[in-house]
């Protein structure tokens, strides 16, 4: 067996041990999804709440993915060592990025398949040509929120990344356009939302799958910003003990 | 194993200084480890052991001096020696989450020709722990595990940082047969210790340092050799060791900490006198001893020395 192989499967089965990891990354976004299309307690700019909240659940999915639960694993592989023994044996740091890059997709694939399910069931019936400038932004999103992710993981240690991890992806499903859009936001809060990547993620995919929907600019301008210097910044700052 | 071209230096140090920041850990260490033998490093804790052994897994850089393994530099030729050297960390180094038979065989698929997992799970006395979580495992048994994963890949050089520490007796005597095995089978082994017992067990080559240098270096044998050469004494009253040499007819000196020696064999007479002439000069000696080793004389001065250290 691979290396690479053999570290795929050691982070599988130790995701799929993650109850709390799992009830982020499908238990929130579904909750949200389900509750937030079915009583309408916020305003959204659609006429059927689910064709708000579905697309902006796909970006929260993102987040709680790529940044939480891949920052909060590696926080603590770091603190308990775990990334330093690895560092003496052959598997090397791109077959390490590799495996953990594979853990996100499937998990983020996983992720798509049920919410797109579940919102089809809620009567959700996004146009189909929305559908490439949507993954291209989930797949920016994922650059920028894994950067995040790792950038806290390789700085502090194992439970402060926890802690401030959901704590930004609490802060970012309030302020970040998922339940509230931006433009309902205090003028200030909107303007400071438009520049963190969450508001940016839930522009494209609310925008790119809804119909007639238009992304604003901005939007790809903000995303693309945080999916390059976050994974720098990361790059740069990460310590593997 | 000595072969007919003579023993294999597998570990090379030069001089090594390895610093952090300000802080020299490690302050122009020699050595040599060879295949086939087990090199300890001994000495009290903070003497820079694991400096030095970080250094040699590629982990911290050398401020100065040189060091080998297997004639490869550690950090620049990192990636080659990853495939043939097996290391076991001080601490750490596995997932809480995982069983000791998963990690196993994530560490076996990193080498081309790993050990059976089933069969290393049973030389390191783990078979009916092997699927409950690392974190229901006793010190021991990490330890043990932390030990199965350096010897997975078939390492030609074994670097295991404190192996004992915290285990229990089955296990030492477990940890002590497989580096018996190793040494069988042509492997170096370098083992950091601060435990004498250990070493003595362990070892056909000593290093012991402290406070970042060697202070004594040798064949377990030529260490412990000197057992009857010398005649020792401790006393808290001062002792004038010139006087004391004219009386014994012998070279004596302090060795600090109220340790005092004569070169003289421990025989009945030679301590007869010296207790009569102690008696006459009204010092109250709290221990005469034959020499012992000169090992245990070193060490024992060291941990005395860090301990004072400590407290201070």
């Amino acid at each position: 067996m691979s290396a690479y192989r053999a570290q795929v499967r050691t982070e599988l089965a130790l995701a799929s041990r993650q109850g709390e990891q799992l009830l982020v990354s499908l238990g929130i976004p579904l909750l949200v999804l389900t509750f937030f299309s079915l009583v309408e307690v916020v305003p959204v700019p659609t006429a059927d709440p689910v064709d708000y909240v579905a697309p902006a659940t796909l970006a929260l999915a993102v987040v709680s993915t790529a940044m939480v639960s891949l920052g909060i694993g590696t926080g603590f592989d770091r603190q308990y060592g775990v990334l330093k023994r690895l560092g003496a044996t052959p598997l090397g740091t791109g077959r390490w990025i590799a495996a953990k890059t594979t853990l996100v997709v499937l998990t983020e694939l996983v992720q798509l398949v049920v919410l797109v399910g579940v919102a089809a069931a809620l009567g959700w019936r996004p146009p189909v040509a929305g559908w490439p400038a949507a993954l291209a932004g989930l797949t920016l999103g994922t650059l920028a929120f894994a950067g995040i992710g790792l950038l806290l993981a390789g700085t502090l240690p194992g439970l402060v990344t926890l802690a401030v991890t959901n704590g930004i992806y609490l802060v970012l499903l309030l302020t970040g356009g998922v339940i509230v859009p931006v433009e309902e936001l205090p003028g200030p809060l909107a303007t400071v939302s438009r520049l963190l990547p969450a508001a940016a993620l839930v522009e494209v995919t609310t925008e790119s799958l809804v119909a007639g929907g238009s992304v604003g600019t901005w939007a790809w301008v903000t995303l693309t910003a945080w999916a390059v210097a976050a994974p720098l910044a990361a790059a740069r700052c990460f310590r593997w003990e | 194993m000595p072969t007919s071209t003579g023993p294999v230096e597998v570990i090379e140090v030069e001089d090594l200084v390895v610093r952090y920041g300000d802080l020299v850990a490690v302050d122009g260490v020699s050595f040599t480890a060879r295949a086939g033998e087990v090199t300890v490093v001994l000495g009290p804790n903070g003497a820079g052991k694991t400096s030095t052994v970080e250094h040699l897994e590629g982990y911290r850089p050398a401020a100065a001096g040189r060091a080998r393994v297997l004639g490869l530099d550690p950090q620049r030729d990192h990636h080659q020696l990853v495939r043939r050297v097996g290391v076991m960390l001080q601490e750490g180094g596995i997932q809480p989450a995982i069983r000791p038979r998963e990690v196993l065989r994530q560490y076996a698929g990193f080498f081309p020709d790993p050990l059976d997992v089933d069969e290393l799970l049973d030389s390191v006395g783990l078979t009916e722990r092997a699927g409950t979580t690392v974190r229901r495992l006793s010190g021991g048994e990490r330890q043990r595990l932390s030990l199965a994963l350096a010897l997975i890949g078939r390492p030609e050089v074994v670097v295991l940082d404190e192996p004992t520490a915290g285990i229990d007796l089955e296990g030492r005597e477990r940890i002590r047969s497989i580096l018996e095995g190793l040494r069988t089978s042509g492997t170096g082994v370098l083992v950091t210790t601060h435990d004498l017992d250990e070493a003595e067990r362990f070892a056909d080559h000593v290093v012991v340092i402290d406070r970042g240098r060697v202070v004594a270096a040798g064949s377990l044998a030529d260490l412990t050799s000197e057992r009857s050469t010398t005649l020792g004494f401790r006393s808290h009253d001062p002792v004038d060791v010139e006087t004391l040499g004219r009386a014994m007819a012998a070279d004596a000196r302090s060795t600090g900490n109220g340790a005092y020696e004569v070169d003289l064999p421990a025989e009945p007479q030679h301590i007869a006198r010296l207790s009569t002439w102690l008696a006459e000069q009204g010092v109250a000696a709290t221990e005469i001893r034959a020499g012992g080793s000169r090992l245990e004389d070193v060490y024992r001065d060291l941990v005395t020395g860090a301990e004072r250290r400590d407290e201070a």
